[in-house]
């Protein structure tokens, strides 16, 4: 680095702020640079599907940091801008407002977008949920009790049709999946969810794809599914996973697939870093590539980027034990490591009928992943499972937990 | 060093406990933060300045 090292962020989000706080922390003194598309101060986004959706937050309580820690921490935040354009041999980043930016390190956090349903771009009533302007959107529609068609039922689809009944509306949830976030926590927690919104009054089409989004004078009618059923709707809601914003890197020399892709030290190329959503790393610890859409993985991802760059001749590989939380009516549900494509499953403590466990997921012959609900220890103590890599001996040993 | 939290905003995720043991704590019932001692001793910075920084719901501030 130079005398006065300039570090460029791009993107304003949770990932961004802090590999921000995390270079400030760490005694950086150089020029700092923060890049947002977004007009607004960086916000959180996981209330945006439950405390701000159902109204129970203002808007303003979204807020990550209030707005005088930016100027505290000598930060040049650009927002309502975009960066368009990298130089990677020259060291520039190119915003949309024209500006040029030299820097020694880039980070780049420009996250995800919702994937669109092909055929529905344009069509009013059709709604994506990613940002506070979306979520603003279809609170609103939300106050006249629609006739609300989510299709998906991941995180995003499960929370928002959980919010939605609760506030009145007659929620269809339709997914090609056979219960709710089933690909995730597997048929047995999947069919506790898909009860759960079952006695909340939750309209269930699982295990069914959809064949188009029907609209009538550019206004959406419905949902048409491909066992032929049609589904009206006064609104519809598209969650069906994200899309890493990453064609601004074209052309760049960044390696690019499925987001960026990066070594375990959450580089892609000398002086460039990724950290959040768009960051896919080398987990050494896993031995896998990852890319995790999750709030927790951006903060601790991008505080492991602002290390590595302090510490660029001996960086730390970033071996994190992932975590996601989704609140789904009076259930909590909290998710450690890797439970995607277990070969193994066990409810270790409590009991799934309760409501109140603590589940624990292997693959060849280790322990990857913990789901618990309402069992906060219990949980916290599987997790220690998960970091260790146990083997899964000890879960049939029954574990101390 | 003294902590402020904004307990409302609570996910329960458990990340400063782990960070933070001696001075964060959960509550058994839903996971909300328990802040164990609002004055940390010395020893504590470090541990508390990274549980803020990793708190999936940003509701720690640290005013040192």
């Amino acid at each position: 680095m130079s005398s006065n090292p300039t570090v460029v962020i791009a993107g304003a989000s949770a990932a961004g702020l802090s590999v921000a706080e995390g270079l400030r922390r760490g005694g950086f003194s150089g020029r700092l640079t923060m890049i947002g598309e977004e007009v607004h101060l960086p916000y959180d986004r996981p209330p945006l599907s439950k405390e701000v959706l159902s109204g129970a937050w203002p808007d303003a309580k979204t807020l990550l940091r209030e707005p005088g820690v930016f100027t505290q921490l000598d930060i040049d935040l650009r927002l309502g801008t975009r960066a368009e354009r990298v130089d990677t041999a020259g060291r520039t980043v190119t915003c949309s407002d024209g500006s040029q930016i030299a820097y020694d390190d880039l980070v780049i956090t420009t996250g995800v977008r919702p994937r669109p349903l092909p055929g529905t771009e344009g069509v009013q009533g059709v709604h994506v949920l990613r940002t506070l302007d979306d979520a603003q959107e279809l609170r609103s529609v939300l106050d006249s009790h629609p006739r609300l068609v989510i299709v998906g039922a991941g995180f995003l689809g499960a929370e928002v049709a959980s919010v939605a009944r609760t506030a009145g509306a007659d929620v269809t949830l339709v997914s090609d999946i056979q219960s709710p976030l089933s690909d995730v926590v597997g048929a047995e927690i999947g069919e506790l969810l898909l009860q759960a919104h079952i006695e909340h009054g939750v309209h269930l089409r699982t295990g069914v794809k959809v064949a188009a989004v029907t609209h009538r004078d550019n206004q959406v009618t419905g949902v048409e599914l491909a066992d032929g059923s049609t589904l009206p709707a006064d609104a519809v809601l598209i969650a069906i996973g994200s899309i890493p914003n990453t064609e601004w890197l074209a052309g760049s020399g960044i390696p690019i697939d499925n987001g960026v892709i990066c070594d375990e030290f959450c580089r892609a190329l000398p002086g460039v870093w990724a950290a959040g959503d768009v960051a896919s790393w080398h987990h050494m610890g896993l031995d896998a590539r990852l890319r995790l859409e999750h709030r927790t993985n951006a903060a601790e991802q991008g505080l492991a980027v602002a290390r590595n760059i302090l510490a660029a001749d001996n960086p730390t590989p970033f071996t994190p034990v992932p975590y996601i939380w989704s609140d789904q009516y009076d259930l909590k549900l909290q998710i450690y490591g890797q439970t995607r494509a277990a070969d193994t499953f066990a409810v270790i403590d409590g009991d799934l009928a309760e409501r109140r466990f603590v589940a624990v997921y292997g693959k060849d012959g280790h322990v990857r992943g913990a789901v618990g609900a309402n069992m906060i220890r219990p949980l916290r103590a599987a997790r220690t499972l998960v970091a260790d890599w146990a083997p899964w001996s000890r879960i049939e040993q029954g574990a101390a937990v | 060093m003294h902590i402020t939290i904004d307990e409302t905003k609570c996910c329960g995720a458990g990340q400063c406990v782990l960070a933070a043991p001696t001075v964060f704590d959960q509550r058994e019932d839903n996971g909300v933060v328990i802040l164990l001692d609002a004055d940390p001793p010395e020893d504590q910075y470090a541990p508390v300045r990274e549980a803020a920084a990793v708190c999936p719901a940003a509701l720690i501030e640290v005013h040192e």
